[in-house]
């Protein structure tokens, strides 16, 4: 399989990889004087594990904000759903089904895990601020519906002991779980993963690999993710984005990027 | 043992979701009730009604207000009198322009004033934060008892700029003014209290309250989960300040009688901040122990010394009063910053698993 193949076609454990769900065209991406991204392009497929990967400082986490609205591209444009995305705010483009975890946790703290994974229910939904302030009717029937999906992604994550919890007392491998936990109520197209594993130990690690797999299996979810563990990402991804100094200098499945000489020598050195 | 919640299954997520998933928070609040509804109306002096049961729910309820933004939304405001002066003056108006008006019409329609002008003061929480949106409240609170004093209109060309309330009849009844009897008063302030309290229970239980708070804990998260920030804050200004204003058209109509415009100064927005912070931001339960706590306090410092057989002058009770608030304020902030609510919490933790340590 290359990259320029676009028809759809079944992976080797039996997944289906459709077509080009999202595609960065050419983005950009200045602070003042400083490039952070350059004139990178690439595609992420319907059902696909994608790994954007590259050494500290390479632009991956601004790549991540780029395609989730925080940063709003120089040059360029985001392709979502086969048109060009046009200027929006964050928040819009997270109701369009694009969620994410961050590098330094983000849940709020003052909730419980299930309140935090209760809010990532709100882009679905709808009952106005009358019928929520009465808790009648509406409101309350959305509250005890959406609570049956968020109990869903609880069990399959298995994060069933700690709903009730505040999630300030939860150790850091458990937020790490509740955060795409949140990701995953949203229930959307795109799931972005920003170091999903950083400071986990092997046994966390494992865990988080067989939720991403899973969450990929089972319901299909389009998974963009970053990661420094080139182990994890050889292992999940179908196909893996190499950035350095804010330039693409790589693209393919795991095995093609292992042996590319740009990438071996952006990750181990050139000798002079 | 008595807190035991062993044995209280949910056989459906509406149950688990109940306002009183555990038995004993119901009948605990039933007691409290049965007090506020019963008991002290049937004991209570004339006096005891207009010092300390009206001023208690009226702190409560603009405590409760400023907890909405300040507690659940995370947006600091010190211009909570201002917004209540707004409340006031609103109610003020509507009863002089439309006399047949029903006083609670009245006083619920203020709160439509005042939420409209706290969320034009709200604006700017869009790009300012913390102390610096704090600094923007301020300017409220001065520029609009400002205009309380010199916008006679308001006032109906009162030359000291103070609202007097009229005798109001509802139902042939007296309920404001000279002639209204404390104990309707009473009841009428407790109604409206009890049902704003219950509906922002349930608003910041719901959804809504997870936007607030999500946006109070982390605002960038919130905005990349979905949440337009925007909204989030300006709903809760909005809120807050319908509550805040309907507090003090309560305050003035119901319980006061009169008010000058700089009775809306600051020193009443950092009353009100305090009966928050000693509370608990981010509860609703504890803006009605602050505000018990401060209005007893200086009773409680007038008495005992007299009930111990000190004798100490007036001057010092105030005195004494100002440094015991101030060393509650500093206590709390340090030891428990979610205050008394919080408290409340931890002994209750306790109880559940009491006599037993785990």
């Amino acid at each position: 399989m290359s990259v320029t193949d676009l028809e759809p076609y079944t992976t080797e454990d039996g997944r289906e990889i459709g077509g080009v769900v999202m595609e960065m065209k050419n983005i950009t991406l200045r602070f003042g004087g400083v490039v952070a991204i350059k004139d990178i392009s690439f595609d992420i497929r319907q059902g696909e594990i994608r790994a954007i990967i590259g050494p500290n400082g390479a632009g991956k986490s601004s790549m991540l904000n780029v395609i989730s609205g925080f940063y709003t591209p120089s040059e360029g444009q985001v392709w979502y759903q086969g048109q060009p995305r046009p200027a929006m705010k964050p928040f819009e483009i997270a109701r369009q089904g694009v969620a994410r975890t961050f590098q330094n946790i983000a849940l709020f703290e003052g909730m419980s895990t299930l309140d935090n994974i209760m809010t990532g229910r709100l882009t679905h939904m709808k009952s106005s601020m009358l019928s929520q302030g009465l808790w009648w009717g509406k409101a309350q029937q959305e509250e005890a519906k959406h609570r049956e999906v968020v109990e869903k992604v609880i069990d399959f994550l298995e994060i069933q002991n700690i709903r009730k919890t505040p999630v300030g007392r939860l150790p850091y491998g458990l937020k790490k779980r509740v955060e795409l936990a949140r990701a995953l109520a949203a229930e959307p197209q795109i799931l972005l993963l920003d170091e999903p594993m950083a400071g986990m130990n092997v046994e966390e690690k494992e865990d988080m690999s067989r939720f991403i797999l899973d969450v990929n299996d089972e319901f299909g979810t389009t998974i963009a993710l970053i990661e420094h563990d080139m182990g994890v990402v050889m292992d999940l991804s179908d196909r893996v984005v190499v950035m350095d100094y804010g330039k693409k200098i790589g693209d393919g499945t795991p095995d093609e990027v292992r042996n590319n000489q740009d990438v071996i020598d952006a990750y181990l050195g050139v000798a002079n | 043992m008595f807190y035991n919640t062993a044995g209280q299954f949910k056989t459906s997520y509406t149950k688990d979701q109940s306002l009183f998933p555990v038995k004993q928070d119901a009948i605990l609040l039933g007691v409290v009730l049965l007090c506020a509804w019963i008991i002290f109306p049937m004991t209570a002096s004339e006096f005891t009604f207009k010092t300390m049961l009206m001023p208690v729910l009226c702190y409560s309820l603009a405590a409760l207000g400023l907890n909405v933004l300040t507690g659940f939304a995370g947006q600091l405001s010190l211009g909570t009198a201002a917004f209540m002066g707004v409340g006031a003056f609103a109610c003020y108006k509507l009863i002089t322009i439309f006399p047949e008006m029903n006083i609670i019409v009245a006083i619920l329609l203020s709160g439509v004033f005042s939420s409209a002008v706290g969320v034009a003061f709200g604006l700017p929480s869009l790009r300012i934060k913390g102390f610096y949106l704090a600094i923007a409240t301020l300017a409220a609170q001065f520029f609009l008892v400002w205009l309380f004093e010199k916008w006679h209109w308001l006032s109906n060309h009162n030359p000291s700029g103070a609202i007097e309330v009229p005798n109001i009849d509802m139902f042939g009844i007296t309920v404001a003014g000279p002639n209204a009897a404390p104990v309707t008063q009473y009841y009428l302030i407790l109604a409206i209290v009890t049902l704003i309290t219950i509906v922002t229970i349930n608003l910041t239980r719901g959804n809504q309250g997870r936007i607030w708070k999500a946006t109070r804990d982390m605002d960038i998260a919130a905005e990349l989960i979905g949440i337009n920030l925007l909204k989030s804050k300006l709903t809760a200004f909005a809120v807050s300040s319908y509550i805040v204003g309907v507090a003090g058209a309560l305050f003035v109509f119901l319980n006061l009688g009169a008010a000058e415009p700089n009775f809306f100064d600051i020193p009443l927005s950092f009353k009100i901040l305090f009966i928050a912070i000693i509370g608990g931001l981010g509860s609703v339960m504890g803006n009605f122990m602050g505000a018990i706590l401060i209005v007893a306090l200086p009773v409680v410092i007038k008495f005992l010394p007299d009930a111990i057989g000190l004798e100490i002058n007036p001057a010092t009770v105030e005195h004494l009063n100002i440094m015991t608030v101030g060393a509650l304020i500093i206590f709390f902030l340090i030891i428990e910053p979610h205050g008394l609510a919080r408290l409340w919490q931890l002994i209750r933790e306790k109880l559940i698993i009491w006599p037993f340590p785990h």
